[in-house]
Protein backbone atom coordinates (compact mmCIF):
# COMPACT_ATOMS: atom_id res chain seq x y z
CA UNK A 1 0.00 0.00 0.00
CA UNK A 2 1.06 3.27 -1.13
CA UNK A 3 2.55 5.44 1.95
CA UNK A 4 0.51 8.91 3.05
CA UNK A 5 3.07 10.72 1.48
CA UNK A 6 2.94 9.45 -1.78
CA UNK A 7 -1.01 9.72 -1.51
CA UNK A 8 -0.70 13.19 -0.03
CA UNK A 9 1.56 13.84 -3.03
CA UNK A 10 -0.70 12.09 -5.94
CA UNK A 11 -3.82 13.82 -4.70
CA UNK A 12 -1.70 17.03 -4.87
CA UNK A 13 -1.03 16.26 -8.56
CA UNK A 14 -4.36 15.02 -9.73
CA UNK A 15 -5.81 18.77 -8.57
CA UNK A 16 -3.38 20.88 -10.31
CA UNK A 17 -4.20 18.36 -13.39
CA UNK A 18 -8.18 19.30 -12.28
CA UNK A 19 -6.87 23.25 -12.41
CA UNK A 20 -5.81 23.01 -16.30
CA UNK A 21 -8.22 20.91 -17.56
CA UNK A 22 -10.95 23.37 -16.07
CA UNK A 23 -9.47 26.21 -17.40
CA UNK A 24 -8.82 24.92 -20.90
CA UNK A 25 -12.64 24.29 -20.70
CA UNK A 26 -13.09 27.57 -19.64
CA UNK A 27 -11.14 29.36 -22.31
CA UNK A 28 -13.23 26.99 -25.14
CA UNK A 29 -16.14 27.23 -24.27
CA UNK A 30 -15.33 31.37 -24.55
CA UNK A 31 -13.71 30.94 -27.83
CA UNK A 32 -16.62 28.68 -28.80
CA UNK A 33 -19.15 31.46 -28.64
CA UNK A 34 -16.98 33.89 -31.06
CA UNK A 35 -16.34 30.35 -33.43
CA UNK A 36 -19.97 29.53 -33.50
CA UNK A 37 -20.88 33.01 -34.57
CA UNK A 38 -18.21 33.36 -37.40
CA UNK A 39 -19.05 29.98 -38.77
CA UNK A 40 -22.82 30.17 -38.86
CA UNK A 41 -22.80 34.05 -40.03
CA UNK A 42 -20.79 32.73 -43.22
CA UNK A 43 -22.71 30.26 -44.25
CA UNK A 44 -25.36 32.01 -46.05
CA UNK A 45 -22.64 33.32 -48.53
CA UNK A 46 -21.57 30.20 -48.92
CA UNK A 47 -24.68 28.77 -49.74
CA UNK A 48 -25.49 31.54 -51.94
CA UNK A 49 -22.59 31.60 -53.70
CA UNK A 50 -23.21 27.85 -54.38
CA UNK A 51 -26.93 28.83 -55.52
CA UNK A 52 -25.19 31.56 -58.18
CA UNK A 53 -22.37 28.55 -58.88
CA UNK A 54 -25.22 25.94 -59.65
CA UNK A 55 -27.50 28.42 -61.49
CA UNK A 56 -24.21 29.41 -64.21
CA UNK A 57 -23.79 25.20 -64.39
CA UNK A 58 -26.88 24.92 -65.74
CA UNK A 59 -26.57 27.54 -68.52
CA UNK A 60 -22.94 27.04 -69.60
CA UNK A 61 -22.86 22.65 -70.51
CA UNK A 62 -20.95 22.24 -73.25
CA UNK A 63 -17.23 22.27 -74.62
CA UNK A 64 -16.85 25.95 -73.71
CA UNK A 65 -17.67 25.39 -70.22
CA UNK A 66 -14.53 26.31 -67.79
CA UNK A 67 -12.49 23.42 -66.50
CA UNK A 68 -12.97 24.52 -62.98
CA UNK A 69 -16.60 24.19 -63.29
CA UNK A 70 -17.16 20.80 -65.22
CA UNK A 71 -12.86 19.30 -64.54
CA UNK A 72 -11.31 18.29 -67.41
CA UNK A 73 -13.20 15.27 -67.96
CA UNK A 74 -11.11 12.38 -66.25
CA UNK A 75 -10.51 11.30 -63.04
CA UNK A 76 -7.35 9.47 -62.70
CA UNK A 77 -5.01 12.35 -60.72
CA UNK A 78 -6.97 12.96 -57.51
CA UNK A 79 -6.35 15.87 -54.66
CA UNK A 80 -7.47 15.51 -51.17
CA UNK A 81 -7.53 18.33 -49.26
CA UNK A 82 -7.35 17.84 -45.30
CA UNK A 83 -8.54 20.11 -42.89
CA UNK A 84 -7.75 19.75 -39.33
CA UNK A 85 -6.98 21.89 -36.25
CA UNK A 86 -3.54 22.71 -35.38
CA UNK A 87 -3.84 21.56 -31.90
CA UNK A 88 -5.24 18.24 -29.88
CA UNK A 89 -6.55 17.60 -26.56
CA UNK A 90 -10.09 17.83 -28.11
CA UNK A 91 -11.22 14.28 -27.77
CA UNK A 92 -12.08 12.29 -31.41
CA UNK A 93 -12.15 15.58 -33.33
CA UNK A 94 -9.40 15.59 -35.62
CA UNK A 95 -8.66 12.05 -35.60
CA UNK A 96 -12.45 11.59 -37.04
CA UNK A 97 -11.54 13.92 -39.90
CA UNK A 98 -8.90 11.72 -41.02
CA UNK A 99 -10.25 8.90 -40.77
CA UNK A 100 -12.87 9.72 -43.17
CA UNK A 101 -10.34 10.97 -45.31
CA UNK A 102 -8.13 8.21 -44.71
CA UNK A 103 -10.99 5.68 -46.04
CA UNK A 104 -11.73 7.50 -48.71
CA UNK A 105 -8.17 8.28 -50.30
CA UNK A 106 -7.74 4.01 -49.95
CA UNK A 107 -10.87 3.67 -52.04
CA UNK A 108 -9.47 5.99 -54.52
CA UNK A 109 -6.28 4.45 -54.33
CA UNK A 110 -7.92 0.86 -54.46
CA UNK A 111 -9.44 2.30 -57.76
CA UNK A 112 -5.95 2.87 -58.89
CA UNK A 113 -6.02 6.54 -58.80
CA UNK A 114 -3.12 8.91 -58.15
CA UNK A 115 -4.00 10.53 -54.82
CA UNK A 116 -2.29 13.85 -53.87
CA UNK A 117 -2.25 15.54 -50.28
CA UNK A 118 -2.62 18.51 -49.49
CA UNK A 119 -2.82 19.09 -45.17
CA UNK A 120 -4.13 22.34 -43.34
CA UNK A 121 -3.72 21.75 -39.65
CA UNK A 122 -0.82 20.42 -38.18
CA UNK A 123 -2.95 17.83 -36.28
CA UNK A 124 -3.82 16.64 -39.97
CA UNK A 125 -0.05 16.40 -41.01
CA UNK A 126 1.01 14.28 -37.83
CA UNK A 127 -1.39 11.56 -38.41
CA UNK A 128 -1.18 11.70 -42.27
CA UNK A 129 2.63 11.46 -42.45
CA UNK A 130 2.10 7.59 -40.62
CA UNK A 131 1.71 5.62 -44.26
CA UNK A 132 0.64 8.78 -46.63
CA UNK A 133 4.25 10.96 -46.34
CA UNK A 134 5.61 10.37 -50.02
CA UNK A 135 1.72 11.91 -51.28
CA UNK A 136 1.40 15.37 -49.22
CA UNK A 137 2.16 17.28 -51.74
CA UNK A 138 2.01 20.50 -49.05
CA UNK A 139 1.28 21.34 -45.82
CA UNK A 140 -0.53 24.74 -44.58
CA UNK A 141 -1.60 25.71 -40.95
CA UNK A 142 -4.92 26.35 -39.85
CA UNK A 143 -3.75 29.62 -37.57
CA UNK A 144 -5.37 30.37 -34.77
CA UNK A 145 -8.17 32.55 -36.63
CA UNK A 146 -9.51 31.58 -39.77
CA UNK A 147 -9.85 34.58 -42.27
CA UNK A 148 -9.78 35.33 -45.80
CA UNK A 149 -6.00 36.20 -45.84
CA UNK A 150 -5.62 32.77 -44.55
CA UNK A 151 -6.89 30.51 -46.98
CA UNK A 152 -6.05 32.19 -49.88
CA UNK A 153 -2.57 30.42 -49.70
CA UNK A 154 -4.70 27.27 -49.71
CA UNK A 155 -6.76 28.29 -52.20
CA UNK A 156 -4.21 29.48 -54.32
CA UNK A 157 -2.25 26.05 -53.91
CA UNK A 158 -5.01 24.13 -55.17
CA UNK A 159 -5.73 26.38 -58.09
CA UNK A 160 -2.02 26.22 -59.15
CA UNK A 161 -2.00 22.34 -58.83
CA UNK A 162 -5.29 22.44 -61.40
CA UNK A 163 -4.04 24.78 -63.25
CA UNK A 164 -0.45 22.83 -63.84
CA UNK A 165 -3.32 19.82 -64.74
CA UNK A 166 -1.33 17.99 -62.07
CA UNK A 167 -5.14 17.31 -60.78
CA UNK A 168 -8.11 16.46 -62.34
CA UNK A 169 -10.64 16.18 -59.05
CA UNK A 170 -10.30 17.89 -55.61
CA UNK A 171 -11.89 17.10 -52.64
CA UNK A 172 -12.19 18.95 -49.05
CA UNK A 173 -12.42 17.26 -46.01
CA UNK A 174 -13.49 19.03 -42.66
CA UNK A 175 -15.15 18.80 -40.04
CA UNK A 176 -18.98 20.04 -39.85
CA UNK A 177 -20.45 22.12 -37.26
CA UNK A 178 -23.53 21.10 -36.28
CA UNK A 179 -23.94 21.85 -32.52
CA UNK A 180 -21.79 22.17 -29.44
CA UNK A 181 -22.48 18.29 -29.13
CA UNK A 182 -22.10 17.37 -32.67
CA UNK A 183 -19.71 17.57 -35.50
CA UNK A 184 -19.89 15.52 -38.42
CA UNK A 185 -16.83 14.90 -40.52
CA UNK A 186 -17.93 16.11 -44.12
CA UNK A 187 -16.53 16.31 -47.54
CA UNK A 188 -17.51 18.17 -50.35
CA UNK A 189 -15.91 18.62 -53.96
CA UNK A 190 -14.26 21.74 -54.90
CA UNK A 191 -13.42 20.81 -58.74
CA UNK A 192 -15.49 19.99 -60.44
CA UNK A 193 -17.79 22.45 -58.76
CA UNK A 194 -20.55 20.43 -56.72
CA UNK A 195 -24.07 21.35 -58.10
CA UNK A 196 -26.37 19.81 -55.90
CA UNK A 197 -28.71 17.42 -57.00
CA UNK A 198 -31.78 19.28 -54.85
CA UNK A 199 -30.35 23.00 -54.71
CA UNK A 200 -32.91 25.61 -55.54
CA UNK A 201 -33.66 25.76 -59.62
CA UNK A 202 -34.17 28.97 -60.20
CA UNK A 203 -36.85 29.40 -62.96
CA UNK A 204 -36.10 32.40 -65.28
CA UNK A 205 -39.70 32.48 -66.76
CA UNK A 206 -38.20 32.28 -70.40
CA UNK A 207 -35.79 35.18 -70.19
CA UNK A 208 -32.17 34.67 -70.97
CA UNK A 209 -29.58 35.30 -68.58
CA UNK A 210 -27.44 38.41 -69.10
CA UNK A 211 -23.93 39.20 -68.55
CA UNK A 212 -21.91 41.71 -67.45
CA UNK A 213 -19.18 42.35 -68.87
CA UNK A 214 -19.32 39.09 -70.08
CA UNK A 215 -19.76 34.80 -68.78
CA UNK A 216 -16.32 33.78 -69.39
CA UNK A 217 -15.23 37.48 -67.78
CA UNK A 218 -17.50 36.63 -64.33
CA UNK A 219 -16.94 32.37 -64.04
CA UNK A 220 -12.89 33.00 -64.65
CA UNK A 221 -13.14 35.46 -60.99
CA UNK A 222 -16.18 33.68 -59.35
CA UNK A 223 -15.11 30.06 -59.82
CA UNK A 224 -11.90 30.62 -58.01
CA UNK A 225 -13.13 32.95 -55.80
CA UNK A 226 -15.81 29.90 -54.78
CA UNK A 227 -13.06 27.52 -53.76
CA UNK A 228 -11.59 30.66 -51.68
CA UNK A 229 -15.22 30.79 -49.68
CA UNK A 230 -15.49 27.14 -49.70
CA UNK A 231 -12.07 26.64 -47.93
CA UNK A 232 -12.78 29.47 -45.83
CA UNK A 233 -16.24 27.92 -44.69
CA UNK A 234 -14.31 24.55 -44.19
CA UNK A 235 -11.77 26.43 -41.77
CA UNK A 236 -14.32 28.46 -39.79
CA UNK A 237 -16.63 25.69 -39.31
CA UNK A 238 -13.60 23.04 -38.13
CA UNK A 239 -12.59 25.81 -35.17
CA UNK A 240 -16.02 25.96 -33.87
CA UNK A 241 -16.31 22.08 -34.03
CA UNK A 242 -12.45 22.47 -32.49
CA UNK A 243 -13.82 24.43 -29.49
CA UNK A 244 -16.89 22.77 -28.53
CA UNK A 245 -15.02 19.46 -29.07
CA UNK A 246 -12.32 20.38 -26.94
CA UNK A 247 -14.86 21.48 -24.29
CA UNK A 248 -16.18 18.71 -23.90
CA UNK A 249 -12.92 16.18 -23.52
CA UNK A 250 -11.87 19.09 -20.92
CA UNK A 251 -15.13 19.03 -18.99
CA UNK A 252 -14.93 15.53 -19.14
CA UNK A 253 -11.13 15.65 -18.09
CA UNK A 254 -12.01 17.58 -14.95
CA UNK A 255 -14.77 15.07 -13.92
CA UNK A 256 -12.94 12.14 -14.25
CA UNK A 257 -9.86 14.05 -12.22
CA UNK A 258 -12.90 15.29 -9.49
CA UNK A 259 -13.66 11.44 -9.49
CA UNK A 260 -9.92 10.13 -9.15
CA UNK A 261 -9.49 13.12 -6.68
CA UNK A 262 -12.73 11.43 -4.62
CA UNK A 263 -11.28 8.00 -4.47
CA UNK A 264 -7.73 9.19 -3.14
CA UNK A 265 -9.04 10.92 -0.48
CA UNK A 266 -11.14 8.01 0.43
CA UNK A 267 -7.70 5.44 0.76
CA UNK A 268 -5.94 8.90 1.89
CA UNK A 269 -8.27 8.69 5.39
CA UNK A 270 -8.40 5.05 5.42
CA UNK A 271 -4.72 4.42 5.59
CA UNK A 272 -4.26 7.64 7.94
CA UNK A 273 -7.21 5.62 10.45
CA UNK A 274 -5.51 2.39 10.07
CA UNK A 275 -2.31 4.01 10.97
CA UNK A 276 -3.78 5.58 14.04
CA UNK A 277 -5.23 2.55 15.34
CA UNK A 278 -2.17 0.70 14.60
CA UNK A 279 -0.43 3.03 17.28
CA UNK A 280 -3.14 3.11 19.48
CA UNK A 281 -2.93 -0.92 19.65
CA UNK A 282 1.35 -0.56 20.14
CA UNK A 283 0.85 1.83 23.01
CA UNK A 284 -1.77 -0.05 24.96
CA UNK A 285 -0.23 -3.34 24.47
CA UNK A 286 2.70 -1.63 25.40
CA UNK A 287 1.21 -0.05 28.98
CA UNK A 288 -0.35 -3.79 29.45
CA UNK A 289 2.77 -5.43 29.77
CA UNK A 290 4.14 -3.37 32.10
CA UNK B 1 -50.21 46.04 -53.03
CA UNK B 2 -47.25 46.74 -54.97
CA UNK B 3 -44.57 44.20 -55.78
CA UNK B 4 -41.38 43.74 -53.52
CA UNK B 5 -38.05 42.97 -54.50
CA UNK B 6 -36.18 40.08 -52.51
CA UNK B 7 -32.96 41.25 -51.86
CA UNK B 8 -29.79 39.95 -49.91
CA UNK B 9 -26.80 41.41 -49.26
CA UNK B 10 -23.81 39.03 -47.91
CA UNK B 11 -20.22 38.73 -47.10
CA UNK B 12 -18.03 36.19 -46.26
CA UNK B 13 -17.98 37.43 -42.61
CA UNK B 14 -21.88 37.88 -42.50
CA UNK B 15 -25.08 38.35 -43.80
CA UNK B 16 -25.73 42.95 -43.93
CA UNK B 17 -29.15 42.42 -45.66
CA UNK B 18 -32.09 39.81 -46.40
CA UNK B 19 -35.25 41.65 -46.62
CA UNK B 20 -38.18 42.60 -49.05
CA UNK B 21 -37.77 46.09 -50.54
CA UNK B 22 -38.88 48.39 -53.35
CA UNK B 23 -35.54 49.26 -55.18
CA UNK B 24 -31.66 48.77 -54.92
CA UNK B 25 -28.81 50.67 -56.91
CA UNK B 26 -25.55 48.89 -56.98
CA UNK B 27 -22.07 50.29 -59.28
CA UNK B 28 -21.21 47.56 -61.66
CA UNK B 29 -17.70 47.33 -63.28
CA UNK B 30 -19.70 48.21 -66.81
CA UNK B 31 -22.10 51.25 -64.41
CA UNK B 32 -24.02 52.16 -62.35
CA UNK B 33 -27.31 49.91 -62.18
CA UNK B 34 -30.72 50.19 -60.53
CA UNK B 35 -32.98 46.96 -59.86
CA UNK B 36 -36.75 47.03 -59.21
CA UNK B 37 -39.01 43.87 -58.60
CA UNK B 38 -39.84 41.76 -61.91
CA UNK B 39 -35.89 42.47 -63.62
CA UNK B 40 -34.47 40.06 -66.31
CA UNK B 41 -32.31 37.89 -64.92
CA UNK B 42 -28.73 39.68 -64.75
CA UNK B 43 -25.25 39.02 -63.53
CA UNK B 44 -22.58 41.12 -63.20
CA UNK B 45 -19.07 41.75 -61.09
CA UNK B 46 -18.95 44.95 -59.17
CA UNK B 47 -16.66 47.14 -58.36
CA UNK B 48 -16.35 49.68 -55.24
CA UNK B 49 -18.65 51.90 -54.70
CA UNK B 50 -22.55 52.04 -52.88
CA UNK B 51 -25.43 50.14 -52.72
CA UNK B 52 -28.08 51.73 -52.15
CA UNK B 53 -31.23 50.42 -50.99
CA UNK B 54 -34.48 51.99 -51.52
CA UNK B 55 -37.68 51.07 -48.81
CA UNK B 56 -40.91 52.75 -47.80
CA UNK B 57 -39.17 55.49 -48.10
CA UNK B 58 -36.22 54.62 -46.65
CA UNK B 59 -32.73 54.27 -47.36
CA UNK B 60 -29.61 51.91 -46.57
CA UNK B 61 -26.49 52.39 -47.39
CA UNK B 62 -23.91 49.85 -48.12
CA UNK B 63 -19.73 49.99 -49.04
CA UNK B 64 -18.84 47.23 -50.93
CA UNK B 65 -15.85 46.58 -52.10
CA UNK B 66 -15.97 44.03 -54.75
CA UNK B 67 -18.41 41.25 -55.41
CA UNK B 68 -20.88 39.75 -57.31
CA UNK B 69 -24.88 40.79 -57.95
CA UNK B 70 -26.93 38.20 -59.58
CA UNK B 71 -30.24 39.14 -60.18
CA UNK B 72 -33.20 36.06 -60.52
CA UNK B 73 -36.86 36.30 -60.84
CA UNK B 74 -36.42 34.79 -57.32
CA UNK B 75 -34.55 38.27 -55.98
CA UNK B 76 -31.40 40.26 -56.00
CA UNK B 77 -28.16 39.21 -54.24
CA UNK B 78 -24.91 40.13 -53.74
CA UNK B 79 -22.00 38.34 -52.84
CA UNK B 80 -19.60 41.50 -51.55
CA UNK B 81 -15.91 40.94 -50.88
CA UNK B 82 -16.26 43.24 -47.89
CA UNK B 83 -19.18 45.26 -46.97
CA UNK B 84 -20.57 47.33 -44.44
CA UNK B 85 -23.26 49.26 -43.42
CA UNK B 86 -22.61 53.24 -43.78
CA UNK B 87 -24.91 55.29 -41.26
CA UNK B 88 -26.47 58.50 -42.58
CA UNK B 89 -26.27 61.48 -40.07
CA UNK B 90 -29.37 62.91 -39.42
CA UNK B 91 -29.48 65.90 -41.23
Amino acid sequence: MASLKELRNRIASVKATQKITKAMQMVAAAKLRLAQDQAQNARPYAQRMAAVIANLAAGVSGAGAPRLLVGTGEDQNQLVVVATSDRGLAGGFNSSIVRAAREHINRLIADGKTVKLLVVGKKARDQLRRGYSDRIVAFHEAGAKPSLEAAQPVANEILALFAAGEVDAVTLFYSRFKSVVTQTPTSIRLIPAEVQAGAAQVDLKGAAYEYEPDEETILATLLPRNIVVQVLAAMLENQAGFFAAQMSAMDNATRNAGDMIAGLTLIYNRTRQAQITKELIEIISGAEAL
Amino acid sequence: MPQKLHFSLVSPERELFNGEVDQVEASGTEGDFGVFPDHAPFMTALKEGFVTVHDEGQLILFEVQGGFADVTPQGFTILAEHAREVVIAPP
